[in-house]
């Protein structure tokens, strides 16, 4: 949101009389966000304090259940392999996203609208819809191996979400397609911004499109780049759907990840304690990811 | 600017190639959502199968209501906190904006655990509600956000007239503001209905009873269980993703603006 482009009247505070009024209508909404959303995040941290089944009485560990998530294997690859997910739903589709959006901006293709109503498109489809179509993609006599056949290598052929090297990167290929639509979209908005004299400029330079792109498009577009980065990125920390729906953390526990183990750990092997404490650390993940792309990109 | 032919036939060639790659997986549902196997008669009625058998009917019903309830109150409510937030100054006003901004960023997966229990207690899972009010919560965050920003960049004028004609508060928000924010309001809702049908982890939690289960979930349910051949699955996956791709294609620049700008917090 361009805030700085929006016609201020006053520079500090909203626009408006004092009001004490302001308070009634605020009320009902603050209200039902505080005990639905503040106070269980509240409860989340105390739970997360404690050794706690569900069921029986809990007991105190202080910081235990935090040390635990650092220490436990299985949660410190749940973390490993919410990292490799984030290449492939924040990097690749950046990179994929930048060259898509270069071509279209620099080309005035036919059939722009078309094109970014299509690639935009799986970002409004359910989750486990795309997790249902993507699973028989890749199933053993799915589209993928069919491909496979046909061009000669029948041999590369393999139940790709239950090998137990390829499930990960099949898994965070779904997730690369399902944010290049995004990553171009908005990309696209940016550079749609930037003058053409700056191209003529640099073409008559004698700029190719590589250099182009590297002096004039990509400074241009530095916010929406860490935008899109944040956003990307925190899906790819929660990414439970996708992978409830295609592998629920298997083969073994190759494409667990943290959002999952949240579910897991709390609902299937009754340790809620550390379920909130995973909880409570995604969301302090999240914080710090947000803030810190945001001042990598100001920065720039 | 002019470009040489050999450079546009490979862009040309390059955007359809992603063009399919988007749309392959959703076209394999919709094929596949018309071939016949054991369970599937073929063609049209492979629907009517999955609707009845499948019990989609009750999926959908499911979160239509779920969709409408948090629609329609996440709106009203946003409306309001929107309004205190971007027209009003009052002292705290700042704080309680950050605490809504706390609540765009929080997953839900931080939340749901101790909302599963302390519902557990007080007899409200499995009901609409343990399904509806967290995600209020979370539209009311987000749609705070959205429209403190609009009410906050327009209409200072308006208002002061409305004012000196003698309106009340209420009057100007209802009969002046809100027609004004239509466009807004629009994306709001979009989005909104968007996140409620396609969520998941919370109806997976907070309900077991069939008749509860929501569109996403009943699908992730039937995929677990009907194993007679991908077609009336393809089907089911279908009917769950139709709402909101229609509303896409009619609103989509509701849809792409407000994914795009709403993501751009201060």
């Amino acid at each position: 949101m361009s805030r700085d482009s929006a016609p201020r009247v006053r520079q500090t505070g909203p626009p408006g009389e004092p009001r004490a009024v302001a308070w009634l209508y605020l009320l009902p909404g603050f209200v039902v966000y505080a005990a639905f959303l503040l106070y269980p995040f509240g409860r989340a941290i105390q739970i997360s304090l404690y050794d706690w089944d569900g069921l029986t009485l809990g007991t105190w560990v202080g910081l235990g259940n935090y040390a635990q998530v650092v220490q436990d294997v299985g949660l410190r690859e749940a973390f490993g392999h919410a990292l490799v997910l984030m290449f492939f739903f924040g990097v690749l589709p950046l990179v994929i996203g930048l060259a898509l959006a270069a071509i279209l901006n620099r080309a005035r293709v036919r059939g722009l609208s078309f094109f970014r109503t299509v690639i935009f498109l799986p970002q409004v489809v359910a989750m486990v819809v795309v997790a249902v179509a993507w699973r028989r993609i890749y199933a053993p006599d799915g589209s993928l191996n069919a491909l496979l056949d046909a061009i000669g290598l029948g041999s590369l052929g393999r139940a790709w979400l239950g090998d137990y090297t390829f499930a990960l990167p099949a898994v965070g290929l779904i997730g690369t397609w399902f944010e290049i639509g995004l990553v171009t979209v908005l990309l696209l908005a940016g550079m749609g911004r930037i003058s053409g004299e700056l191209y003529e400029a640099a073409r008559l330079d004698g700029a190719g499109p590589l250099r182009e792109f590297f002096s004039v498009t990509h400074p241009a577009v530095r916010g929406e780049i860490s935008v899109a980065l944040t956003l990307t990125v925190i899906a790819a920390l929660k990414t439970f759907d996708l992978v409830y729906v295609t592998t629920k953390g298997g083969p073994g526990n190759q494409t667990s990840v943290p959002s999952y183990e949240v579910y897991h750990r709390a609902f299937e092997l009754g340790q809620v304690g550390l379920a909130a404490a995973i909880g409570v650390t995604l969301t302090v993940l999240i914080f710090a990811i947000t803030y810190g792309i945001t001042r990598i990109g100001d920065r720039g | 600017m002019r470009i040489s032919r050999g450079e546009q036939l490979a862009n040309y060639v390059i955007l359809i190639a992603f063009a399919l790659v988007a749309l392959y997986p959703l076209l394999t549902i919709f094929v596949s959502a018309l071939g016949t196997d054991a369970g599937a008669p073929g063609g049209l009625a492979n629907f009517a199968q999955a609707w009845d058998v499948g019990h989609f009917a009750t999926y959908m019903r499911t979160s239509l209501l779920v969709s409408s309830l948090v629609v329609v109150v996440a709106t009203v409510l946003s409306i309001m906190t929107g309004y205190a937030l971007g027209t009003m100054r009052f002292r705290g006003s700042s704080i309680v904006f950050y605490l809504f901004l706390l609540g765009i960023m929080m997953p839900a997966e931080a939340i749901v655990v101790p909302l599963y229990y302390d519902l557990r207690a007080i007899g409200l899972t499995d009901t609409i509600w343990a399904i509806a009010l967290p995600q209020i919560a979370q539209s009311v965050a987000f749609g705070t956000f959205w429209l403190r920003t609009y009410f906050r960049t327009s209409s200072r004028s308006v208002v002061e007239a409305a004012r000196l004609d003698g309106a009340s508060s209420w009057q100007i928000l209802w009969r002046v503001l809100v027609p004004l924010a239509r466009p807004a309001i629009t994306t709001l809702v979009v989005l909104v209905f968007m996140w409620t049908w396609n969520e998941f982890l919370i109806p997976l939690v907070m309900v077991t009873s069939e008749g509860l289960r929501t569109a996403p979930l009943g699908l992730a349910f039937f995929q677990g269980q009907y194993t007679q051949g991908f077609t009336l699955l393809a089907a089911g996956a279908f009917l769950v993703a139709l709402p909101v791709v229609i509303a896409y294609l009619f609103l989509q620049r509701h849809f792409i603006a407000g994914m795009l700008e709403g993501a751009v917090r201060e």
